[in-house]
């Protein structure tokens, strides 16, 4: 058996190597770099400008500029400017700074929930395991996109008409957030029942921790790394579903937008032929999820050979 | 057999009850259908039947019987947005979305399973690895983009194919179809292409996968030293072995499809079922987002449960081992 592995699985690992020393070793810290650079941008340029989606940042004279090296463009606007005259390269930052922050947040509280739940249904165990669990499976019927929408669409109707762009935030935050928490709450759940017999746990209890400590200071630790794995894979993703719900119009309103929503108003004028309005916002969207997707791939070798090859 | 069948069955149908619960609780609490559905100047009588029509005068166990009874009949309740039978506007929707879904799915069978075959046949070729290359963008790119770029390349640049609607459509009384006509083919291509795109690249690498794994087995090695042909080794004994996963996990992508059905159809403008979900959830329309909880919810068990229950076709061992 172990003979007749050998040889062709050097042939599956075999593209070319370049592209190997590449993957492997500088491949996740460029991602890192370009992650950081974006971060950068997106969160220092609102620091120095004006809001471009305050009455002041409009100007409406300026209004649909192509970027500067075409026919028409203005060299003030390296990217060109959209409708309402914002310049691209101020909208952009600011549109993924939304981005960023929903991502980060809705992950954050699938974490946080999910977690606490696995936690429960892997130290309880009993009835609460077999609720939790079976709760999880339900759910695991409908693809996170979906249930975030359905999540989105229930929300609405609780919240009613009079909806303040901070509620409309919270309500995606919200819906992406609790679309992905069976992931965390299986994954805690596994590690969990394996760390609750150890002898480590029995010397916290003998030596009189309470239960809820024993699980918060001694278990929790023990089982965090597959979580912040699974939570840079899901930044990924999340920042995609928040861009799908705010294309589709059911997500951040404009006022605040994000990547999304800039690609929802280009989408407009794509008919007319003024491209720059959509294609920055995609462009800018691929490179960082596929950035964050590559670091986190890295972080899943590293950290956990198990998970290789899944999601 | 019999008990895994059964035991498998009373599993999906508690679940599906489990859902039919949750839609139906959010029905009952959100929204006053009295408010919306009656025009203001309604008297008793009209208040008094339409309470009496949606049972709100009974009990809540009773009333989520004759809600399940209701969705077993079809009745599925009455839109708050449009004020019609959600059944009637279901029934307008579904052709294009079932015709959007079966081209797609065509589009995935005829370019997705050869590529994926070639692919894990000849891995190492140029072809298979341009192959590769390019199935990385369809898994990378959310599916809206991909939208979005076939717009601006094909219809905006090229001017080739409309960029939405569903072009001239032909009743037949119990079904509107765009296929009988060239305007309905011109706009369907766009739209499926988008949908297929995240299903060609997954059946590709599943496929590349699969049968990488199934070339380094014994009895490939065996049939290799019985100087059996190559072409008879993969397309006989190889490409069998690797149906089972490839169906299962197809069963299990089909909740993405549906998701990315309604991605597709807000940026097509398609008049399907994705748009009409999309419209309810702006409107925060209940009724309809509990139907749709429920559908979704019932074909992604049907279908897996109908996938679990082909194993023993594709594979006789399976049963052998549960018996």
């Amino acid at each position: 058996m172990s003979m007749s592995g050998t040889v062709p699985r050097r042939s599956q690992r075999r593209p070319t190597r370049l592209w190997r020393s590449i993957r492997h070793a500088s491949g996740p810290w460029i991602a890192a770099v370009i992650l950081a650079l974006l971060a950068a941008y997106a969160f220092v340029v609102p620091l120095f400008s004006v809001d471009p989606f305050s009455l002041a940042g409009m100007s409406i004279l300026d209004s649909l500029l192509p970027p500067r090296w075409m026919a028409g463009g203005d060299p003030a606007h390296w990217l060109g400017t959209d409708d309402q005259g914002r310049d691209m390269v101020l909208a952009l930052a600011y549109g993924l700074r939304t981005s960023i922050s929903v991502g980060v947040l809705s992950v954050l509280i699938g974490l946080v929930v999910g977690g606490t739940l696995g936690l429960i249904a892997g130290f309880v165990g009993g009835w609460a395991d077999t609720l939790i669990m079976r709760a999880a499976d339900v759910q695991l019927a409908y693809p996170a996109l979906l249930l975030a929408m359905i999540i989105d669409g229930v929300v609405r109707a609780i919240v009613g008409g009079q909806r303040s762009v901070f509620a409309a935030v919270t309500i995606v935050v919200i819906s992406i957030g609790f679309a992905f928490w069976v992931q965390y709450a299986r994954t805690i759940r596994s590690s969990v029942m394996v760390e609750r017999d150890l002898d480590y746990v029995s010397a916290a209890r003998i030596s009189g921790r309470s239960e809820i400590g024993i699980v918060f200071l001694h278990i929790l630790p023990n089982v965090m790394a597959p979580l912040f794995v699974i939570a840079t894979i899901n930044l990924g993703i999340a920042i995609i579903t928040e861009a799908t719900l705010s294309f589709l119009g059911i997500g951040i309103p404009l006022t605040y937008p994000s990547l999304g929503m800039l690609i929802r108003t280009g989408n407009n004028f794509l008919q007319s032929g003024d491209w720059w309005i959509a294609a920055w916002p995609c462009i800018l969207l691929v490179i960082f999820v596929v950035a964050v997707n590559v670091v986190g791939d890295h972080l899943r070798d590293v950290f956990n050979p198990r998970l290789k090859g899944r999601g | 057999m019999l008990s895994y069948v059964s035991s498998r069955v009373l599993q999906t149908v508690a679940v599906l009850l489990v859902i039919s619960f949750i839609a139906f609780l959010l029905v009952q609490n959100l929204g006053d259908p009295l408010a919306i559905l009656l025009p203001p100047d309604a008297t008793l009588a009209q208040r008094d039947a339409l309470v009496r029509a949606l049972h709100l005068n009974q009990p809540i166990v009773a009333r989520f019987f004759s809600f399940v009874v209701d969705m077993l009949h079809g009745n599925f309740g009455i839109s708050y947005r449009t004020q019609e039978p959600v059944a009637k506007l279901i029934a307008e929707r579904f052709p294009a979305t079932a015709e959007l879904a079966f081209v797609s799915l065509l589009i995935t069978i005829v370019i997705g399973i050869p590529a994926g075959v070639y692919c894990g046949v000849r891995p190492r070729s140029w072809m298979a690895r341009a192959i590769m290359f390019t199935s990385i963008a369809g898994v990378t790119l959310p599916n809206f983009v991909v939208g979005v770029v076939l717009i601006a390349v094909f219809s905006v640049r090229l001017g080739w194919l409309p960029s939405f609607g569903r072009g001239a459509t032909v009743n037949l009384g119990f079904w509107t179809t765009g296929l009988l006509t060239r305007s309905g083919w011109e706009s369907i291509i766009l739209p499926a292409i988008a949908l297929s795109t995240f299903q060609v690249t997954f059946v590709i690498r599943l496929l590349r996968t699969q049968l990488m794994e199934v070339g380094r087995s014994e009895h490939i090695r065996f049939a290799r030293a019985r100087g059996l042909p190559d072409r008879r080794i993969w397309y006989v004994y190889a490409i069998k072995n690797t149906l089972l996963p490839v169906i299962t996990i197809m069963g299990l992508q089909l909740g993405n499809i549906i998701a990315f059905s309604v991605v597709t159809e807000n940026v097509f403008a398609w008049p399907g079922l994705g748009t009409l979900f999309l419209q309810s959830i702006q409107a925060a329309d209940i009724p309809v987002i509990a139907v749709y909880l429920i559908f979704v919810g019932a074909v992604f068990m049907v279908i897996n449960l109908a996938v679990e229950l082909s194993y023993p076709l594709i594979d006789p061992r399976i049963l052998k081992r549960t018996s």
